[in-house]
């Protein structure tokens, strides 16, 4: 099935959900919110968006989300974290909330808030491998950084010597919020990446 | 006024407005609370809040103790940084901006200039540009939200009626808010400039706020939320998020309530869910009546 639009679930526990579902519109794909496990049966792909990992990661496990989550990630759903869903992408993380879960897929560790708090918080212009046009608008909000990859990850951006943008088959993550600019090329690279998941599964 | 954020700088630019605004649209859909020991700042971490309001005192317990009060010991907000990984967030007095200045040096990640704390100056607010730490600020209605705003705050909540356990006034700043946004926008252009004059605010901003439909930073709810049917309702009434004061911690089970209050705003349109969470909570706080409190104890009258 190589819909001409894909349907692209935004998971909608906490965080700038609107946000991504524009963005991932202007780009030409049918995005829809995700609370329930109903739901993401029907994403073809899924965005886990900007907010707190921690408070993500607990509603995911307390409304039964994160085994389906996991599932469909193994199984080879295209997904796009940013920021806190850099995190609930990772392999493991550093600095994490006691006990914090992670849905895991991309074989990185991560490490939480290591740009630094609030006052740290910083704007920046990053070359992202893949995406053409020139450097896109990098929002850091008390933003992660990757701190080491498998074989398998593909570091597409640094910003101060740490990746900040990675890519394992079908799965995308950002340490900055592209949903928070009016510049969608990431998003039209997730989009891409879904519409050849869709038309299967390498 | 940048109320319009732009392009990306070529070098890191801290305290940009976009990292302002934007550190509030990642709470959305989240519940902060008051917490004022690093064990509370702990339970509400557990329980999945999004961000925790470092306080001395809850405001139910400002209203009881009286006399005047300020900004919290700096051990204490130190010693709840240190508690938890999620932001933290503290409170200054009204045109305080030392107190401010003081809560920026200390690393807190928004600042609440609040009604709650007794104000220090009685003419004008802190000029919240002068911060890179974003600034959360309450209303009563949209004139008073877009005025916060032309300050610098990248926030706004509702003040509600903090420390009463009673929902009445939060609904009622909420509703006014959302009702004078539905009315700028059914005004020609030519009146626009007439309504900012009425609304005491900047043209540029009542304009802004016409063409969006909303305000140009993130809405939460504040003031008197005591359970999960408290929060769901903010939520369905246009809030973005909530903030949850007394009624957690002065309850007879925080820990239970605080969890049950996260999942009623996450799925604030689901009543079932909402009446799942809603068992077994135990005692709510009492809470105040607020027709019964006299002029001088309403904290939503402080702030111009």
């Amino acid at each position: 099935m190589s819909s001409a639009s894909p349907v692209i679930g935004v998971l909608a526990l906490q965080g700038d959900v609107r946000e991504h579902l524009a963005a991932l519109r202007a780009a030409g794909a049918e995005a829809r919110p995700v609370r329930r496990p109903e739901e993401l049966a029907e994403a073809g792909g899924l965005v886990v968006p900007g907010g707190e990992s921690t408070t993500i990661a607990k509603l995911a496990a307390a409304f039964g989300l994160l085994e389906p989550l996991r599932a469909r990630v193994r199984a080879g759903m295209p997904a796009y974290g940013s920021c806190a869903g850099m995190i609930l992408l990772a392999d493991k993380i550093l600095d994490g909330g006691d006990g914090q879960e992670t849905v895991g897929g991309i074989d990185m560790t991560v490490r939480r808030n290591a740009f630094g708090r609030q006052n740290e918080s910083f704007e920046a212009a990053v070359d992202v491998a893949g995406v053409g046009g020139g450097p896109v608008e990098g929002v850091f909000i008390r933003a992660p950084w990757v701190e080491s990859t498998g074989a398998g990850v593909e570091v597409l951006a640094e910003h101060a010597g740490h990746p900040v943008a990675v890519r394992q088959g079908a799965l995308l993550a950002t340490s900055f919020h592209p949903e928070l600019t009016g510049d969608h090329r990431l998003h039209a690279l997730f989009v891409e990446m879904a519409r050849g998941g869709a038309a299967g599964h390498r | 006024m940048s109320s319009t954020p732009t392009s990306t700088p070529a070098t890191p630019e801290t305290g940009t407005a976009r990292v302002k605004r934007g550190m509030a649209e990642q709470l959305k859909g989240g519940v902060i609370m008051d917490v004022v020991t690093p064990e509370q700042a702990k339970i509400a971490e557990d329980a999945g809040a999004v961000a925790v309001m470092a306080l001395e005192r809850v405001p139910a317990d400002i209203r009881k103790d009286g006399g005047v009060a300020r900004m919290s010991d700096p051990d204490m907000i130190e010693g709840i940084i240190g508690a938890v990984s999620i932001p933290v967030m503290a409170k200054s007095r009204i045109g305080h901006f030392v107190e401010a200045q003081v809560l920026q040096a200390l690393g807190v990640d928004y600042i609440d200039e609040s009604e709650v704390l007794t104000p220090a100056d009685e003419v004008n607010h802190s000029d919240k540009f002068a911060f890179t730490t974003p600034f959360v600020c309450g209303a009563t209605n949209l004139g008073e939200a877009l005025r916060r705003i032309a300050e610098g705050a990248a926030m706004i909540r509702s003040k509600g009626e903090a420390g009463t356990g009673n929902v009445v006034e939060a609904v009622r700043h909420l509703r006014q808010i959302r009702s004078e946004i539905g009315r700028l926008r059914a005004l020609d252009h030519n009146e626009l400039y007439a309504a900012a004059k009425d609304l005491r605010a900047p043209y540029e901003l009542v304009k802004e706020v016409a063409d969006l439909g909303k305000l140009p930073v993130v809405l939460f709810s504040a003031g008197g939320v005591a359970t999960p049917a408290d929060a769901a309702l903010m939520r369905q009434l246009g809030a973005e998020g909530v903030f949850v004061g007394s009624g957690i911690f002065k309850s007879g089970d925080p820990a239970t309530r605080a969890a049950a209050i996260v999942k009623a705003t996450t799925f604030y349109d689901d009543p079932k869910i909402i009446a799942e969470v809603s068992r077994g909570l135990g005692e709510a706080m009492v809470g105040i009546n607020c027709d019964t409190l006299p002029e001088t104890e309403r904290y939503a009258n402080r702030g111009w």
